[in-house]
């Protein structure tokens, strides 16, 4: 991966400074040093600010609702754990775990399998299409999808693809490219020519290089297009709810909403619903986070 | 994402400059069988489910449509009439305007000030990294359903004040119209200030350390670094979030919808765009009038998004040039 990263780099103006610089500066001092106390007391209210509406999910879980009801804003008194024995329990939110893990797994598979084809062809063909393609994906950003939303749903139901993951994962696809192409074709074309020619010489055809230089040395830019592509549609709520009908075929959100109304003067189930559906993004996002940070860096960078 | 627009013009030099070495007219016939085999998925997929759609959108938009069968009602520019002249529409575009310009001038410095405090290598980083952006990674409708029970008459919000003795303040957050708009700028920004700092944290690593370094010998202090080098270098990548952040808030949608739901939101005073057209057509079975409304709102996001692109990231375009053709 390394080898990746230093070989992408030299290509991207910013970056092979600042690499250079920071990793004699980390090997030399193997822990960065304490910020002021001033910096770590604002960093914690800033944090508890933002997560309270969080921790007052997760905690409300763990109340019933008399004592939701007798006092709103207090903490579990005694501690109860059967609003999460219910729903974990419940054959209803592991079905919806289980389509959103099939919707998002089949959607990011697809998006990056697709940009990455498409972004190799942009990056490496010499041919006057490469730069309309370029910009054609490149304005798929203007495109959103609440301006298609009707359409699609028009589009999807003459398919014969309402109420089916498929009917979700396909457009999911569709609207996920052009971010992923942005984010692909400088990668693919910081892979240096003299690499291209060195494989040619050793009798390896475009296709060859494709699958044996390109793709692995690709692999920091596919992981973050593919996270930021799983956690999107992991997340995503207005596709669903125009395409799914079927309470067996409800993502997540979905879930989440519909046990909402269904149960709203149980708001402590709510409560644990809630915060059991935010954990695999959760996790997801903060195994992954340094990658995300570092694609996105790339792109800021242009 | 400056990406977007640096790339095509690093795109088009790439290509121009890869032209002079070999013309199109060499490819050979298995270069062809290549780019089409490999590009064709991808183009088609984009095609039929991305630009159809908006074309299809444009198409409806001049019936009176039910939305099955094949649209007969011709009604030409009547749907866009409709929409201009309805009261709603203009209170809608108000709640709209109100949304992007609050998410800049709360988001930005909220998140800048926090960005320039977390900007050094220190213990801790990436923990409250991965902190702040945890309301980011949320789902919208997460995020949705539960402050609609922290904010209702009788939730958390209201007994946390009367806890504090300010009881006085307790109000009906969601639907009294008077604050509802607050409210929800309030929660934008709780839910995307983190974006924010991430992108200007990653911009910040993007500043060459020389410069802060030298203006340290030079004696200059921290807040004059910061304000002179830092905040100056990192303009392209405030400018771009700036126009994440005006399209997002031009299709903002989910959060509403979830929060204030199909019809509250017009009483209360937060409706967009995006939950106009839903409610009044999908809802309400006129998808003729639906879509026309998306016209609008593309047209509308399209126009401010050339706009900004002309005049505000221009030159971070033309600096791009010049620095890929270097």
């Amino acid at each position: 991966m390394t080898a990746a990263a230093s070989s992408i780099k030299p290509l991207d103006p910013a970056a092979p400074a600042s690499a250079g610089r920071r990793r004699p500066g980390r090997a030399a001092k193997a822990k960065p040093e304490w910020a002021s106390p001033a910096v770590y007391l604002v960093a914690a209210l800033v944090i508890a600010a933002l997560l309270a509406p969080v921790v007052y999910v997760i905690l409300g879980g763990f109340r019933n609702n008399s004592q939701i009801t007798a006092d709103p804003a207090g903490l579990p008194d005694p501690w109860v754990v059967d609003n999460y024995r219910v729903v974990l329990t419940s054959s209803g939110f592991w079905q919806q775990v289980g389509n959103s893990t099939i919707a998002a797994a089949c959607g990011t598979l697809g998006t990056v399998t697709l940009g990455l084809m498409v972004s190799f062809v942009i990056a490496r063909y010499p041919f006057k299409g490469g730069s309309a393609l370029y910009m054609l994906f490149a304005a798929g950003l203007m495109f959103p999808m609440t301006v298609a939303i009707t359409p699609l749903y028009i589009l999807i139901k003459n398919l014969g693809m309402m109420n089916s993951l498929a009917g979700i994962i396909i457009p999911g696809i569709a609207f996920a490219l052009p971010q992923t192409v942005i984010i692909l074709v400088p990668f693919l074309r910081a892979i240096p020519k003299e690499l291209e020619e060195a494989a040619s010489l050793d009798g390896c055809g475009r296709m060859g290089f494709f699958w044996r230089v390109v793709v692995p040395l690709s692999a920091p830019g596919v992981v973050t297009t593919g996270i930021l592509t799983f956690v999107g549609s992991w997340n995503s709520y207005m596709l669903p709810l125009f395409i799914l009908t079927d309470h067996s075929k409800y993502t997540l959100p979905l879930g989440v909403q519909a046990f909402a109304s269904e149960h709203s003067v149980n708001t402590a189930q709510v409560l644990a619903f809630t915060s059991l559906s935010m954990i695999p993004a959760l996790v997801v996002f903060s195994l992954f986070e340094r990658r995300i940070v570092g694609g996105l860096t790339g792109a800021v960078k242009g | 994402m400056t990406a977007v627009t640096s790339a095509p013009a690093g795109g088009a030099t790439a290509v121009r400059r890869s032209k002079k070495r070999k013309s199109p007219s060499s490819l050979s016939w298995r270069d062809r069988v290549e780019i089409t085999a490999l590009s064709a998925p991808a183009v088609i997929m984009f095609l039929t489910f991305v630009i159809l759609p908006v074309i299809m959108a444009a198409y409806y938009g001049f019936f009176k449509w039910k939305g099955f069968g094949v649209p007969t009602n011709f009604v030409g520019f009547d749907n866009y009439r409709t929409i201009l002249t309805d009261p709603e529409f203009h209170n809608v575009l108000r709640h709209n305007a109100i949304v992007v310009v609050g998410s800049l001038a709360l988001q930005g410095p909220f998140a800048l000030l926090l960005a320039l405090l977390l900007n050094k290598k220190m213990r801790g980083q990436s923990v409250i990294r991965v902190l702040i952006f945890i309301p980011y990674v949320i789902s919208e409708v997460i995020a949705g359903t539960a402050w609609g029970l922290i904010l209702q008459t009788d939730g958390a919000m209201n007994g946390l004040l009367r806890k504090l003795g300010l009881g006085a303040l307790a109000n009906d957050w969601i639907s009294n119209p008077k604050t509802a708009l607050t409210i929800l700028l309030f929660i934008l920004t709780w839910k995307y200030a983190g974006f924010a700092v991430i992108i200007f944290l990653a911009g910040m690593q993007g500043i060459p350390e020389e410069l802060t370094e030298a203006a340290k010998v030079d004696g200059a202090s921290y807040w004059q670094i910061q304000r002179k080098i830092t905040i100056p270098l990192l303009g392209p990548t405030m400018r771009m979030w700036g126009f994440l952040s005006i399209i997002g808030s031009l299709q903002l949608f989910d959060l509403v919808y979830i929060i204030w739901g199909q019809y509250i939101s017009s009483t209360a005073g937060t409706s967009t765009m995006a939950t106009y057209m839903v409610v009044n057509g999908r809802m309400s079975g006129n998808y003729g009038y639906g879509n026309a409304v998306a016209v609008v709102l593309f047209l509308i996001s399209l126009v401010i998004a050339l706009t900004y692109q002309r005049f505000v990231l221009r030159r971070d375009t033309e600096g791009a040039l010049t620095g890929s053709s270097r």
